[in-house]
């Protein structure tokens, strides 16, 4: 960074001559020290997971929960700074409550991420503030058949025009991740914080684009990103942190929830197994 | 005569008297908080050994008119809880919007396994229909909360637009608390009765109560929801209708309408 050290790094908001801003650059920085966070949008649903990095022994194991839910039907999960991070879901749940306050429905992933877009993008224009040190990725689901609205006691005239149009399809599983910067992006699968690099690189060759993956071959295939990517940081102990998100007929019914503790544990396994296999190929390679 | 253009074209006050300004007055309480629009009636329900029957018809009434024939008095709030509501029906609406945040609140934690409990809602609704009637603004409904408490016992209780809450093995709110009560405490009188009642008994009695309701309660519907609480989850049911109605009874009425004798 050839501009370092001549004074444009030092308030937010200000242009570098050559049209960066540093402040954004540096709270991209802190994130890419933070744990791995991935999303993977499946046919039938999303699933959020994280690399908790153990910071000390003395923390309880499985506590101190980092994926957040927001509404009913969606979840948030960050890299990076971890108050930051607690800071942006509080303002997603308002942004939900405000929006259900309004127009009596669930906010749709797209406005959710739309909404915490331009709130992240503010932080960024006033000297007053720094922006935010985390880059969060926001899975959701949104109904695909129509919803009641809010506090509906009856359902409308049973013959005439309701203004319903039956048979439309609509709604569905969405993935957004949101940078320092306030951009963001609807990805099929979405990768942030230290191990992101070889997290990206795996979910590639996963082919989401066709659509094929089920929700639980994601839940596995994400368990097995996180080892993947840790692999790098070996020495430090970690937690597999999960949350998943699917249809109404699928097992959360629309809901984000925590990931069942034996499917996660299953994942974990395959996930190792998956990794000595690698390794295993390694060395006989190496014996060869 | 006043000439003055202020009076033009206005009745004049030596024959009409003086223009009775009294209804613009601002000042004073607001009165429109203080009577129900669109109402429902009665709310029904009888523990048993297992759980809780909850029952109340799909009408809302605006005065004595049945305005709307299909609605939902009965709201799941979660798999161990439902909640009737007699009264008001937008202040029902309010309330439930209140109970849905109510929810995405309490599951904001991925981690929390275990699901309000009905005494716990009762408890909440308690407080929210006291402090909205210490503000003279009351939410005008009777409701009944029936469902299992956190130790899985049967539970069920009321609250009402003032404040109070009730307990007790049957409740039932508006007519009902008149005609349907008597008939439930017949089958089950107390706390003991209800231990030994089966769901089958409960139901049977809850669909019989319904049916009086709607010979005698001019603002009731023979078409009604009916819920079931167990551990197994809620049982919930719209638009059953009452079935064996014999209105023989009618004949033997004396003393209304245009009979002479």
């Amino acid at each position: 960074m050839t501009s370092i050290g001549t004074g444009y790094d030092l308030s937010n908001s200000v242009f570098s001559p050559d049209g960066r801003n540093f402040q954004v650059e540096y709270a991209v920085k802190a994130v890419e020290n933070g744990g791995t966070a991935i999303g993977i949008r499946c046919k039938d649903g999303v699933v959020l997971a994280l690399e908790k990095l153990v910071v000390s022994k003395l923390l309880k194991h499985g506590a101190n929960k980092r994926i957040a839910t927001v509404d009913r039907n969606a979840g948030i999960v960050s890299s990076g700074l971890t108050p930051d991070g607690r800071h942006f879901v509080s303002r997603a749940r308002d942004e939900a409550a405000q929006w259900r306050k309004l127009y009596k429905a669930p906010i749709p992933t797209s406005s959710l991420a739309n909404r915490m877009g331009s709130y992240v993008q503010a932080y960024t224009l006033y000297s007053s503030v720094r922006p935010f040190g985390v880059t969060a990725i926001i899975g959701g689901w949104d109904a695909e058949d129509e919803l009641p609205v809010d506090g509906m006691v009856g359902s409308g005239p049973s013959v005439g025009s309701g203004g319903k149009q039956e048979g439309s399809k609509k709604g569905g599983p969405s993935l957004y991740m949101i940078e320092p910067s306030g951009l963001y992006w609807g990805y099929y699968g979405a990768a942030t914080g230290k191990g992101r690099q070889s997290a990206k690189s795996e979910l590639e060759k996963l082919d989401l684009a066709a659509g094929n993956l089920t929700l639980e071959e994601g839940v596995k295939e994400a368990a097995r990103i996180l080892y993947f990517a840790h692999e790098d940081s070996k020495d430090k102990e970690f937690e597999l942190e999960m949350t998943w998100i699917s249809s109404k007929d699928g097992p959360t019914k629309g809901r984000h929830e925590e990931v069942p503790k034996e499917l996660r544990e299953e994942a974990e396994r395959l996930a190792k197994k998956a990794l000595e296999g690698d390794e295993d190929d390694e060395d006989t390679k190496m014996e060869e | 005569m006043n000439h003055l253009p202020q009076a033009w074209g206005r009745p004049r006050d030596d024959v009409y008297g003086p223009y009775n300004n009294s209804y613009l007055q601002t000042s004073g309480p607001s009165q429109h908080t203080q009577s129900p629009i669109v109402t429902g009636t009665s709310v029904l329900a009888i523990k048993f050994k297992d759980g809780v029957v909850i029952a109340a018809d799909n009408l809302a009434s605006y005065g004595s008119l049945a305005r709307f024939t299909d609605v939902k008095r009965l709201l799941r709030f979660n798999s161990r809880a439902v909640i009737g509501f007699g009264g008001d029906v937008s202040d029902m609406q309010y309330l439930t919007r209140l109970l849905s945040s109510l929810e995405i609140n309490e599951n904001y934690s991925v981690t929390s396994s275990t699901e309000l409990a009905a005494n716990n809602l009762h408890t909440y609704l308690h407080k929210v229909m006291y402090k909205r009637r210490s503000d003279f603004n009351p939410l005008w409904n009777q409701i009944l909360i029936a469902g299992l408490d956190v130790a899985d016992n049967p539970y069920l209780a009321s609250v009402d637009l003032l404040g109070t809450t009730f307990s007790s093995p049957t409740l039932a709110t508006g007519f009902g608390a008149h005609l349907a009560v008597p008939i439930m405490r017949r089958v089950c009188p107390d706390e003991e009765a209800a231990k030994e009642l089966t769901q089958e008994q409960a139901v049977e009695t809850v669909r019989e109560c319904m049916k009086v309701l709607f010979y005698r309660d001019a603002r009731s519907l023979d078409k009604y929801s009916i819920a079931v609480v167990t551990k197994e989850g809620v049982d919930l049911k719209h638009g059953e209708k009452l079935e064996k109605q014999s209105w023989a009874f009618a004949e033997g009425i004396r003393g209304y309408g245009t009979q002479v004798n």
